[in-house]
Order: C-alpha cells, then structure tokens, then sequence
C-alpha cells in the first residue's frame, strides 16, 4: 500500500530539496558568504590557518559566536571565558530551533536524526523557512529547509576561505561594505515578514532594547532583551486580543 | 600557543554552540505548537534577533565601528525605503544600503 505512496513522495521530497537550494543560490547565498568573507579575513590577521577557519565555520556556524572566538583567542583569553562568550552570543538559536521544529517535523523522519539537522539553524534558513514552510505539505517541509541550509552552509565555507584569500587584497571600504550588508539583509528579512502581530511587536521592542541594554551588559544585553521584550510582546498581543475578543 | 590548543579552543566553541539547538530540539517535543508557550518562545526568539540586528547597525563590534553612527542609520533608512519603494525587493534594499554606506564612508560624511 504505501510502497505505491512513497516514490511519489520522495521525488516531491527530493523536488523541494532543489527548489529550495535554488532559491538560496542568489541573494541569501551572497550575503551570507559575503559576511563570511569578513570572518575569513579576520582568522588570517589573527594567525589561524586557513583549515581551521574552515573548521569553525563546519562545526559551529554561527557567525557571532565565531567572531567572538577568534577575537577573545587572539587576545590570550581563558577556555572558560570563550565557552561562555560564544554560548551567551548563541542563544538565540534555542528558541528558533524551539519554534521550527514543530513546523518541519514529519512523523515518518526518526526523531534523532532532527539532532543533525538542527545544526543548520542559523538566522537566514529559518527566517525563510518559518515563511514559506507554513503554505506547504507537511512532508516537503523538511527537505525545503535543509535543501535552503545546505547552499548556505557551502557559500560560508566558501566565502571564508575567500576572505583568507583576499585579506589586505580588498579596500577598507569595501570591506566595511561587506560587513554592513549583513544587519541590512537581516533587517529586510524580517520586514517582508509582518503579519503576525505579536512577532512585529517583538521586533521593534527588541530594536528598541537591544542596543540599550547592550550598554549595560555586553555579555547578557542580548540574553535580556529577547526575554523582557518578548514577554512584553507576547503580553501586550494578549491583551490586544482580549480587547477585540 | 601550541597549535593543540586552538583545536581544543574551537571544538569547545562548537559544542557551546550546538548545545542550544540540541536543547531548541529536546525541548521542542515536550512544548505544544499551539500553546501559549510556544507563542512566547517565538517572540523571544523575534525580539533577540531584533535586538541583535539593531546593535549591530547601531553599536557594532569589529570594522565598522570606524564607520560614522549617522552615516549607518541613514544607510539603514535607505535600505529599507528603496525596499519598500521597490514592492519589497530585497535585492534592491541591500544594495542601496550598502552602496550608501561605501558612498558616506569614501566621502567622509560625518552626520554627528
């Protein structure tokens, strides 16, 4: 019975594989490898060979934390203090792997195996999927993201080892250009994406407190403000709701 | 410092990374997706990248410190005007932005 229903699904499967990773082709691609062409320079000025710059974009892949490691690295810091610095600045990634994995999730998948895929939830991939998954059959859901992450995670390995290549070889200003592009396509990520009332007021409580409580701590400023800014939104959402209820 | 020791220092930075989506996955089993909970965590999750998307362009860390803070919030509005005047072209948003803030910085605008 299902063996006539599987083939047909794996080949939708293996359609919305490719589907996404051509979308991820073009401007998430360039962007994200874009940012790592930044990272790729900073790990040849702080004496790391290119191989292990490589390796830190493979095993972890989360920009932040690894800029983080390289700078507290070159400046002699202890092994407790970079584990903390690069766990801090990658928190966030709990609660989005909290709230794509009920979208992504496909009964027939071992759950297990979503241990390895989660390692591909960074800010772009999730942005995208926790969009475009929603409108989908449940079964292609998986293979969009991963399809999507994959690409991204090829163009970071890519454009760290550009970085490497090209450090001192480009302008400053260009340079400068290049990091900038990445906060602006984040920026935009989010503002296709406004419909959902209590993420918008998320959004800009959270602009609004990030960089102040950044002045106050630099180690739990971001920590704080998803927790305060979110409990606001999600609060003033709810009395919203009752309101108009 | 040994060679050794960079690994060491890089491996230990992986798993401090990985660990929060290890958890992200545990504990997304035991929180029901149509729950108050699972709506919290969702605007904490918005509210964090917010946070860190604004920090970045208004106190950043690294390179474009150099940058002039006026200089990167009008670049920013740029982006976004242009996004939206082009019916929500990324494309075109992101190249504006950073095309703005190359233009400000070789020019030397200082707006504050």
């Amino acid at each position: 019975m299902t063996g006539t229903a599987t083939p047909a699904g794996s080949k939708a499967r293996r359609t919305m594989f490719l589907v996404a990773a051509r979308e991820a082709v073009g401007m998430p691609s360039i962007v994200l490898g874009a940012s790592y062409v930044g990272f790729g320079s900073l790990v040849r000025e702080s004496g790391m060979g290119l191989w292990l710059g490589l390796f830190s974009t493979l095993s972890a892949w989360a920009l932040p934390g690894q800029v983080a490691l390289v700078e507290l690295y070159g400046v002699g810091a202890s092994l407790l203090v970079i584990a903390l610095a690069v766990a801090l600045t990658n928190a966030r990634l709990m609660p989005m792997t909290i709230t794509l994995m009920p979208l992504i999730h496909d009964p027939a998948v071992p759950r297990w195996r979503y241990y390895l895929y989660s390692h591909l939830v960074a800010v772009t991939a999730w942005a995208f999927s926790m969009r475009r998954c929603p409108e989908m059959p449940r079964d292609v859901r998986l293979p969009y993201f991963v399809g999507f992450a994959t690409v991204l995670w090829l163009a970071s390995l890519i454009g760290t080892a550009v970085g490497f290549a090209l450090a001192d070889a480009v302008p400053q200003s260009v340079t400068l250009g290049l990091v900038f592009l990445n906060p602006i396509y984040f920026m935009l990520i989010f503002a296709t994406d406004l419909r959902h009332r209590a993420r918008v007021i998320a959004l800009g409580l959270g602009a609004v407190m990030g960089p102040t409580l950044h002045t106050f701590s630099h180690d739990w400023g971001l920590m704080l403000t998803g927790l305060i800014a979110g409990s606001a939104a999600f609060g003033a959402d709810r009395l919203v709701a009752r309101r108009r209820g | 410092m040994a060679d050794g020791w960079i690994i060491v220092v890089l491996l230990v930075g992986a798993a401090a990374t990985y660990v929060w989506r290890a958890l992200g996955v545990a504990l997304s089993g035991r929180i029901n997706p149509g729950g108050p909970v699972f709506e919290w965590v969702g605007c904490v999750a918005y509210a964090l990248l917010a946070g860190l998307i604004a920090r970045m362009i208004i106190l950043p860390v690294g390179p474009l410190q150099e940058t002039d803070l006026g200089s990167r919030l009008l670049s920013a509005a740029i982006a976004l005007a242009v996004f939206f005047i082009m019916r929500k072209s990324i494309f075109f948003g992101v190249t504006a932005g950073t095309l703005a803030l190359i233009g400000f910085t070789v020019g030397g605008v200082r707006m504050f």
